[in-house]
């Protein structure tokens, strides 16, 4: 037990700045990936409630897209895109996008009709509308769907190293084939911190956005 | 009751049916109502009642029929537009939750792009007038407002900026008896304070015969998409024109018998 802490103190001593880089590396991969997919997301998202009749068939494609397990994603879309960052890239933003796709659906149906008609109503433009009435009251339900990729993007992009995209994995997957507990704890804790630490911040942004929604 | 006779609205053969349906909604509908007015719409739900004020500010186009504000047809007229000067108020009062009430009333003027001190004295004289305190409520948001409190802001925000006409729909349906009555006596003294200025026309939506006897200065009563009587509520109680208007004015009395039995 206590070789195990002596050993995870060691590997820091001898290799901080790899364990900082891949650190790095994994923060950066995640990032990309989530901007991608709320970007995707979020777009997509829009078009399904314009387009109600496509809507069944966008969602549908993305959510068969969700079962194909990432790890399949990735080995095939080494044949496409080569490895590296850009494939692993690609991985996951077939995880992420489905959450916030489907809740930013969600939350653009669930704004009453009455709301949006008051809106025209005092006379604003369709483009008022959705910018100061629809998308706000979205929004709590769509950073919901932006909170669940978040984990999952964290999660996941350990097995980007799988490809040389880099990140946490590394070290995971080098404590697995040598066989040394503290790689795999490193590793594992690391990952689960970043998470841990990305739904905290996302929780705070959160609150921020709906205090309104506090009572007297 | 008004001297002067400006024709402020003017339905002229006015029809609208919906997709499906097998019946208009408004049917035929030939009405004119004069600036300064309080017009109450009273029927019962299907009655077409709502229908008739969303085709006033053009959130419906009618089927057939001209409908004029101030003598101009609002078909020639940019729908936002037309909007941006009718005041609307609703049951559900659709206050934006996400922004403060100071921020709620001040959504036409900004759309309009007033300048912020213009807004801001505006803001104040409105919740002053729907008798909030100023201090207290206007940094609030709406979920921390009680339904009575949300739809004086619903009037307010209608208000905003000094519009000619007045929509209303059931704006106090979901409001308990007292605050109801309150409501009701702020509204008409609202509309009367408007006299002497810049008169405003109301049209006032509901279902409750005592709302709209008490508020209307002239009472339209509708079923089945057609206007069964257009006049005074004395008039519409001494001569009910058909009998619907009859039956409805009965029901109003046989509640009455209930009160005197049991006090």
């Amino acid at each position: 037990m206590w070789e195990i802490w002596d050993n995870i103190i060691l590997y820091f001593e001898n290799n901080l700045d790899a364990y900082l880089s891949m650190l790095q590396q994994h923060v950066s991969i995640s990032l990309r990936v989530l901007a991608i997919s709320i970007l995707i997301g979020c777009f997509m998202g829009i078009l399904c409630v314009i387009f109600i009749k496509q809507q069944k068939w966008i969602i549908g494609l993305f959510q068969l897209l969700r079962i194909i397990p990432s790890l399949a994603v990735l080995v095939l879309s080494i044949r496409f895109l080569g490895i590296g960052m850009g494939p692993a890239i690609t991985a996951l933003s077939f995880l992420a996008i489905p959450p916030i796709l489907m809740n930013t659906v969600a939350g653009l149906e669930e704004v009453p009709f009455f709301m949006l008609e008051t809106a025209k109503g005092m006379g604003m433009t369709p483009l008022q509308v959705w910018l100061k009435v629809r998308l706000p009251l979205a929004f709590p339900m769509i950073l919901a769907g932006i909170k669940t990729a978040m984990v999952e993007i964290v999660a996941s992009a350990t097995i980007a190293a799988l490809i040389g995209a880099g990140g946490l994995g590394q070290i995971i997957f080098q404590g697995l084939s040598v066989r040394r507990t503290e790689l795999l704890l490193i590793g594992g804790f690391s990952v689960a911190f970043i998470s841990l630490f990305a739904v905290l911040l996302l929780d705070v942004i959160d609150r921020f956005f709906q205090r309104y929604k506090k009572g007297v | 009751m008004t001297t002067n006779t400006t024709v402020a609205i003017e339905y002229q053969h006015v029809s609208k049916r919906f997709k499906g349906a097998n019946y208009d909604a408004v049917s035929d509908v030939n009405i004119s109502i004069n600036e300064g007015e309080f017009i109450t719409i009273l029927g019962s739900s299907g009655s077409g009642k709502t229908t008739l004020l969303k085709m006033t500010n053009r959130l419906y186009d009618p089927d057939t029929g001209k409908i004029l504000l101030f003598g101009e047809n609002i078909n020639d007229v940019d729908a936002v537009l037309v909007r941006r000067r009718i005041g609307y108020a609703i049951q559900q009062v659709g206050l934006l939750p996400h922004m403060t009430i100071a921020g709620n009333i001040a959504i036409v003027p900004k759309l309009l792009k007033w300048d912020k001190n213009r807004i801001e004295t505006r803001v104040h004289e409105l919740i002053t007038l729907v008798g909030l305190d100023p201090d207290e409520f206007l940094t609030r948001y709406p979920a921390q407002l009680s339904g009575g409190q949300q739809q004086r802001v619903g009037l307010a925000r209608a208000l905003a900026v000094d519009p000619k006409i007045m929509l209303l729909d059931e704006p106090f349906g979901a409001i308990d008896a007292i605050n109801r009555l309150n409501l009701q006596d702020e509204l008409k003294a609202i509309h009367k304070s408007f006299e002497d200025g810049l008169r405003k026309t109301f049209l006032f939506v509901t279902h409750d015969i005592n709302e709209a006897l008490k508020l209307g200065t002239r009472v339209i009563v509708m079923n089945e998409g057609q206007v069964c009587q257009f006049d005074t509520p004395e008039n519409i109680v001494k001569n009910p024109a058909d009998g619907f208007v009859e039956s409805l004015i009965r029901s109003c009395r046989e509640q009455e018998k209930l009160w005197e039995g049991l006090a």
